[in-house]
């Protein structure tokens, strides 16, 4: 594997359940470090899925997943979860935050499970504010409780969450598709800007293509799954 | 613990559900202790009463009634011991002490005791504890009359006071003995025990305010006026009494007397001895107690249940916030731990709340044992068996919280990356 690999599917295969049919039949797949890829294919066709495997909340049938030199399909489940505590923040297409925690303490969460992250982040508190500073939230927003947020002002909140502490990627399940186009690109301008100040790799999964070109690469899911051709 | 803290914020978003569950649970646990406590409190009450005593004897009746009416004032005696049968077991050679009393009067709602200075002397209550005075002495001159400490309490009497007394039981009586007052020469020491709650006055004094009276009827002119009973006091001797509490030499000798006493011929007496006569009746009341239990135990299992609705309801609600958690490095088993410690939480202040409502109850319930059994309870610490079971109770809280936290569990395993809501 060349250096700069991130992390690199080989030969995975996954179903839900054992007598359902694979959802990912991958031969092979992989993504640069600071790269930011754009993953679009139609709905049920296995982005969330995919996501799930690397982020470590499912474990594949078969095949390699290998992230940052280590072998995610080797680990027992509580490693995988410190694994994707520490490597790995995530962004989901809505209900990111716990509505009854303020927003500070959202976006800390993260480095509440993974002690690599809080060091990562120095001043946990701290990068927390530069980070929804960074993201467009107003101050005043901070100690709201998270539920009293706008979508919008939640997702920017997800992401400053998602980034805090540094880690390697970013996994972004259709963060935008709640909202509408015009705080749709603010949203992706702030998300690059930081995703690039933190050296994060992105993986951003859309059916929306219009975002496509802001994207380094683009991959359609359908075509490298097989899973998703064979049905 | 961040986790803890995490876990009371959620608490607290849902304080509302939490605190009617705390609540539930509490009232189970407070029915439960405080049928607990309140039973061996009055046991322990009624074995304090008659601790000193190691006879009772009266007219032929059922044992329970005879230590009842006797020694607690519940229920009156149907039949009288004749002086002379009296006098046969004042005299046996077994017999160290004996106590007469004589019951059959009141004052304001309070039983009226004739007795002799033996009652002073030899009563005992408690652990070995003989009476004492809080004022006064024991009654020397024919009218005067000893309080008990409950009575001058509620009455607010001391010492010099004049009373009188009236003919029957009950409250409020169509007969008074008001060509008889009676001065208090003394306030007994509280005791916690039905002396308390009765007036002692001399046998002599109490046949002197009988003398004339015939089926509960005053014949006018046949009584006898204060001084000129004052002159006859030597001749005041009644013709019977209730029943006579009785002291021996030893222990050993209470099998054969009570055996003698029972099968007296010239007279039907029973001989009771107040311990064992204290297991029958808790054997009576032991079947009431036992529904109590069940029905106190099935309460906190009702309760454990409703805390058991109120987690799988907020499973369904909190799915999302078990998958965010996930999602950002929580590992399975603390998403069912915050079940767990959330329950556990519940449980344990169910307890403690539980606790604190059931001493508050017994406080407030004290008064009317008082009232009713003469005895002063009071919240007692728990029993080491009664803590095992709040302790079990909580392990029960946590067994319960298992169901929810499994599943909690198992759904984080198979959400992926969905946030269902
Ligand atoms: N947690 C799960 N348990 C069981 N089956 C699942 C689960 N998540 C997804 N699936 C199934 O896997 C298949 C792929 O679903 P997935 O959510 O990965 O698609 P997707 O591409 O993300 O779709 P969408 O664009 O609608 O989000 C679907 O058939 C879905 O029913
Ligand atoms: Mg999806």
């Amino acid at each position: 594997m060349p250096a700069d690999q991130l992390l690199e599917l080989r030969d995975l295969r996954f179903a839900w359940r054992r007598d359902h049919a694979d959802v990912i039949a991958l031969d092979a797949f992989s993504l640069k470090a600071g790269e930011r890829v754009f993953l679009y294919g139609p709905s049920g066709s296995g982005k969330s899925t995919l996501l799930a495997l690397i982020a470590g909340l499912a474990r594949p049938d078969r095949g390699g997943i290998r992230f940052a030199g280590t072998q995610l399909e080797a680990l027992r489940g509580p490693a995988r979860d410190r694994f994707r505590a520490d490597h790995v923040g995530v962004i989901f297409q809505q209900f990111n935050l716990l509505p009854w925690l303020d927003v500070l303490g959202n976006v800390i969460l993260p480095c509440r499970f993974s002690r690599l992250r809080a060091e990562r982040a120095g001043s946990v508190q701290q990068s927390a504010r530069q980070l929804l500073a960074a993201m467009d939230l107003d101050q005043a927003m901070w100690s709201r409780k998270a539920g009293d947020l706008s979508v919008g002002q939640q997702q920017r909140a997800a992401a400053a969450r998602a980034l805090i502490g540094a880690p390697e990627l970013v996994l972004a399940d259709e963060p935008t598709s709640a909202l509408d186009s015009d705080r749709r690109d603010a949203f992706l301008g702030l998300l690059f800007e930081q995703v690039a100040s933190a050296g994060a790799t992105l993986l951003f999964v859309s059916h929306d293509t219009a975002l496509a070109d802001r994207f380094d690469r683009q991959v359609s899911l359908p075509e490298i799954n097989l899973a998703g051709q064979a049905a | 613990m961040n986790l803890l803290a995490l876990a009371w914020h959620s608490l607290l978003n849902r304080r509302f559900t939490v605190v009617m569950t705390v609540v539930t649970i509490a009232l189970s646990i407070a029915l439960l202790v405080m049928v607990e406590q309140l039973r061996t409190e009055v046991r322990e009450g009624f074995y304090r009463s008659v601790s000193g005593t190691d006879l009772i004897v009266g007219a032929r009746t059922a044992p329970v009634q005879l230590l009842l009416y006797s020694v607690f004032g519940l229920g009156s005696p149907t039949n009288n011991v004749s002086w002379s049968s009296y006098r046969m077991v004042a005299d046996h050679r077994s017999v160290a002490w004996t106590i007469p009393i004589s019951l059959g009067d009141s004052h304001q709602g309070y039983r009226v005791t004739g007795t002799t200075d033996a009652f002073f002397e030899h009563f005992r209550y408690g652990d070995s504890q003989a009476l004492g005075f809080r004022e006064g002495r024991a009654f020397d001159d024919l009218y005067d009359v000893v309080v008990g400490y409950q009575v001058a309490r509620k009455l607010g009497y001391a010492v010099g006071d004049r009373i009188a007394i009236a003919h029957g039981g009950g409250n409020v009586s169509l007969h008074e003995h008001d060509d008889h007052p009676f001065s208090i020469s003394g306030v007994l020491a509280p005791t916690g025990t039905p002396v308390d709650q009765s007036l002692y006055i001399s046998l002599a004094a109490y046949e002197a305010i009988h003398t004339g009276w015939r089926g509960g009827v005053h014949r006018p002119g046949s009584g006898l006026a204060p001084d000129e009973a004052r002159q006859q006091r030597e001749q005041l001797v009644p013709e019977a009494i209730t029943a006579t509490l009785v002291g021996l030499h030893t222990r050993a000798a209470v099998f054969g007397l009570q055996r003698e006493l029972n099968d007296y011929a010239p007279e039907a007496l029973t001989a009771i001895m107040p311990g064992i006569t204290l297991q029958q009746l808790w054997r009576i009341t032991g079947v009431a107690e036992q529904v109590l239990r069940i029905v106190a135990a099935l309460v906190v299992i009702t309760g454990l249940l409703g805390m058991l609705t109120v987690l799988m309801t907020t499973l369904n609600e909190r799915r999302r916030e078990m998958a965010i958690l996930r999602a950002n490095g929580a590992r399975p088993w603390q998403i069912a731990a915050l079940l767990v410690f959330e329950a556990g939480l519940i449980t344990v202040a169910g307890i403690v709340l539980g606790v604190l409502i059931a001493v508050g109850s017994l406080v407030l319930a004290a008064p009317w044992v008082l009232d009713t059994f003469g005895l002063a309870v009071g919240p007692s610490l728990p029993e080491a068996w009664q803590l095992g079971v709040l302790g079990l109770i909580a392990l029960a809280g946590l067994l319960v919280a298992l169901v929810p936290a499994t599943m909690a569990y198992r759904r984080t395993l198979t959400d992926g990356m969905q946030v269902r809501t």
